[in-house]
């Protein structure tokens, strides 16, 4: 079925390793529901997870019920959603604040989520690449600047530079020449993501083309004249190539966090959107009450950073950098 | 031989408690003494009674200061006014209201041994001014000489505005107009009395001496505060200044509001300044139900909608926002009925002027208001919303960062959102928020904020809120966050304010009248009025609640 090439043989070096696919399926698993959020709110919950409804009722085991219910206490303070119900029709994780359905949000959460974090890596990729091939394969005045450009952000940490640019784009959205970027849009979390990551990756990638420029096939290539252009394509592109496929996972997962984190902080994904960052954060005031709506997005992080971090594990040992350098060479 | 000695016992008492009998007590007979621990999260800024503008320092202050005149620090109705303090009474205004002569109490010395006189009175109200307090120009201007004080405050002098006469022991104000609340002006903490040689410049963390039962000793605003009985104190009145029960009051800063409530449960601490997290409110009502208090204070969240950019510009809009407001959304928002009830109208229910009416709820309207609120009507405010012609357009409702902001402005954006407008929040940290929404520079549309007034008057809502003159364009300092104007409106107010020289019920029945003309032009959605829930230690014995100040420290009895 698979090629004999290098990525054939990665692909079935991954087949074979179960914790990776088990975490590959965690990872579809995960997706899919999340993309089937619209239909969960609109044909199973029957819930608009984005409005306020703490003055609403719902069924529950056929009785109306108070979505917000009164504390039974001398004072009759205080009022605390609705629990966990376990009825996938009706507040199956409970509501927030908000009187909103928990679960409706959790799978809305994670899409946008997912689509940060996927898309984050994605452009980070794309940058890094970009500037560490540039870097590692002219050298000279270029690998310097680039290099020391890739220092100066690397020296200033990571969260630190995300909050800064979150907060000035959060207030102003963000302008690039003719184009202009709402403050809620998804692609300023995706682009400040990107940016703050760009050193982490670049970094590996540089490496690796430096050490592939003095290769042997590469040398070998100049020597016969090949043009520059032509190495780099056909020569140091598919070799990089291997080092980025190991480092999406891991960033998609420092990206995942990284959202997380700015939600959280109610500068990354705004109102009245959500992600598991905003939800931990809804969830924070009810943690004593109601900590499902903290604990439930809390989980969905865990979950699938451990998964991205095995299925990295399984890619790097699937595709082997130095092995494969060792081939190619 | 028993009756000689019972009378020499007698004697010798009475030389030695002679000064405290003559003066007053310093402190209480009973259960005095301790150390009570107070938290907050965050210091509330400079000590510096004349500048400090936060609630938690005037609490402190409270204790530490006195005016001529004060607010009562016992329990009592929301709607008291002023009583004397350092004043041996408060006087009746003459010259038609223009004069105001205050009597000094004698024998009044400060934490540092002064004693206090006319003199020190004078340069009290004169520092007003030079320290640029933040009351300056909108309470005490009207002062014979104020307006000047205000354009040139290093040369102020209020010479023929306070004049002391120090053989007489009183001190007179000249007014430029008749003012029906000056007396409760001179009772907010910006009027208190120092000595006079305080120096005309915040004075930070290093707090002037004062005439109250205690003096702040030492003031970190990165950890605490910490202060002890003023040893030159002894009670004139109990209820403008009572003699403090605590030996001393130790104020930590750092401790966040659910922490802060684990340690008052727990006895570590005894009383926390902020608001209690909503999640703990069960929590309290069932297992501390005994030490929690709840006190009704002054407080009003309103949403201010700007009058003069789209959509707001419009009545039909405001009053379709109006209609659909859920309030009783907003009263569980705030942690349900026993903490919060729905407010349909500018002025809160116990300040004076307020008249209960409500023109924007289910089967009313101005010409036949109902008197409470009682449900949203979205059919009647989606008709008005069509027939202004505005669903589809943009609002952003810009909101502070706290949970009760956060989860009133989401509602807000709700019932926008199903008006049919493009609805979202911006949320900012309250310092930035407050001055934002003030700005007409940045085109805010609608903000969520709450108001606490200074005193209880009605015109600390109307007038404050919604005069002409307090909305100043282009300028962070503009309290009319509306911007809305109506001369007429303004004249009423003029009016209500000088016949409540002469007759404060009629001059009320004119605020009440501002009230409803404010609320049939509604530059605002009142939301509700919120009651205050405090927990206390059980170490804490006695009603410690006040009216304005909501709490006393020196009243708290520590067993």
């Amino acid at each position: 079925m698979f090629s004999s090439g290098p990525w054939g043989q990665a692909i079935r070096a991954l087949r074979y390793n179960r914790s990776a696919m088990i975490a590959l399926a965690v990872l579809l698993a995960l997706a899919l529901l999340c993309a089937l959020a619209p239909i969960y709110a609109r044909h199973i919950a029957k819930t608009d997870p984005f409005t306020s409804n703490v003055a609403g009722t719902v069924l529950v085991n056929g009785q109306e019920t108070d979505i917000m219910q009164p504390n039974d206490n001398p004072l009759h303070l205080g009022l605390s959603p609705i629990g966990p119900t376990w009825h996938p029709q009706s507040f199956l994780l409970g509501a927030d604040s908000q009187g909103r359905d928990v679960a409706a949000r959790l799978l809305y959460g994670g899409r946008n989520s997912l689509i940060i974090a996927f898309g984050a890596a994605t452009l980070c990729i794309l940058m890094a690449s970009c500037i560490g091939i540039a870097a590692g394969f002219f050298g000279g005045i270029t690998d310097a600047v680039l290099s020391r450009l890739m220092d100066i952000m690397w020296a200033v940490p990571v969260y630190l530079f995300a909050i800064s640019l979150s907060i000035v784009t959060i207030t102003q959205g963000l302008k690039i020449g003719p184009f202009t970027i709402a403050s809620d849009n998804l692609m300023i979390p995706v682009f400040i993501i990107a940016l703050v990551y760009v050193p982490y990756a670049a970094r590996p990638v540089r490496g690796r083309v430096m050490t592939l420029r003095s290769a042997e096939f590469v040398i070998a290539a100049r020597s016969l004249g090949v043009p520059r252009r032509r190495i780099l394509v056909k020569d140091i592109l598919p070799n990089v190539l291997p080092t980025l496929v190991v480092l999406a996972p891991l960033l998609t997962a420092l990206s995942l966090l990284a959202e997380s984190s700015l939600s959280f902080l109610s500068i990354g994904v705004q109102a009245p959107a959500a992600s598991w960052g905003t939800i931990i954060q809804d969830g924070e005031g009810l943690i004593y009450t109601r900590p499902m709506v903290a604990v439930a997005p809390g989980l969905m992080i865990v979950i699938t950073v451990l998964a991205l971090n095995i299925l990295g594990d399984g890619l790097r040992d699937a595709l082997d950098v130095r092995e494969t350098s060792r081939r190619s060479g | 031989m028993t009756r000689l000695f019972s009378f020499l016992s007698s004697a010798v008492l009475l030389c030695l408690f002679s000064p405290a009998m003559a003066e007053g007590i310093a402190r209480p007979a009973e259960h005095a003494g301790g150390t009570l621990h107070l938290a907050a999260q965050s210091s509330p800024g400079t000590t510096d009674p004349q500048v400090s503008y936060f609630m938690a320092m005037y609490q402190v202050e409270a204790v530490v200061y006195d005016g001529l005149t004060t607010f009562t620090k016992g329990p009592g109705p929301l709607s008291r006014h002023a009583i004397a303090d350092l004043a041996e009474s408060i006087p009746q205004p003459q010259d038609d209201g223009h004069t105001w002569i205050f009597h000094l109490r004698r024998n009044i010395r400060f934490s540092n041994g002064k004693l206090l006189s006319p003199d020190d009175v004078v340069a009290s109200m004169r520092r007003i001014f030079r320290v640029n307090s933040p009351t300056a120009g909108p309470y005490y201007s009207n002062i014979v000489g104020g307006a000047e004080c205000l354009k040139d405050p290093d040369h102020c002098t209020l010479e023929n505005g306070v004049i002391a006469d120090n053989q007489a022991w009183t001190v007179t104000f000249h007014l430029t107009r008749p003012d029906a609340e000056f007396a409760d002006r001179l009772a907010f903490n910006h009027a208190v009395i120092l000595p006079a040689d305080t120096p005309a410049h915040d004075t930070g963390n290093s707090a002037p001496p004062g005439t109250g039962p205690y003096r702040i000793v030492s003031y970190d605003p990165s950890s605490s505060m910490r202060l002890e009985r003023n040893t030159h104190f002894r009670q004139w009145d109990a209820a403008a200044q009572p003699a403090g029960y605590p030996d001393r009051i130790e104020y930590r800063f750092g401790s966040d509001p659910e922490s802060s409530v684990t340690a008052i449960e727990n006895g570590q601490y005894d009383w926390m300044a902020e608001n209690i997290p909503l999640d703990r409110l069960a929590e309290l009502g069932s297992r501390f139900a005994d030490r929690v208090h709840i006190v009704d204070f002054l407080n009003l969240y309103y949403a201010a909608l700007n009058v003069n950019i789209p959509p707001f510009n419009s009545l039909k809009v405001r009053e379709a926002l109006n209609y659909a407001v859920n309030r009783h959304a907003m009263v569980i928002h705030n942690g349900g009925p026993a903490v919060a009830a729905p407010s349909c109208q500018m002025l809160p229910e116990g300040s004076p002027g307020f008249e209960p009416v409500c023109y924007w709820t289910r089967g009313a309207d101005p010409q036949h208001p109902a008197l409470r609120w009682e449900a949203p009507d979205m059919e009647k405010a989606k008709q008005l919303v069509r027939e202004s012609g505005t669903a589809g357009q943009k609002v952003t409702v810009i909101t502070a960062q706290q949970p009760e902001y956060m989860a009133m402005a989401n509602e807000l954006r709700s019932t926008l959102a199903e008006l049919g407008y493009d609805a979202s929040v911006r949320s900012m940290v309250q310092a930035v928020q407050f001055g934002y929404i003030q700005n007409s520079d940045n085109r805010v549309q609608i903000s969520l904020t709450g108001w606490n007034a200074d005193y209880p008057a009605a015109s600390s809502y109307l007038r404050t809120l919604l005069a002409c003159d307090m909305f100043h364009p282009h300028s962070d300092n503009s309290i009319n966050i509306s911007g809305y104007c109506d001369p007429d409106t303004d004249r009423l107010m003029d009016r209500a304010a000088d016949l409540s020289v002469t007759d404060r019920n009629a001059g009320d029945r004119l605020w009440a009248e501002a009230d409803r003309r404010f609320m049939a032009q509604v530059p605002t959605v009142p939301l509700v009025q919120v009651r205050w829930v405090m927990p206390l230690s059980a170490r804490v014995k006695g009603d410690v609640s006040a009216p304005v100040y909501q709490v006393v420290f020196s009243r708290f009895q520590i067993r």
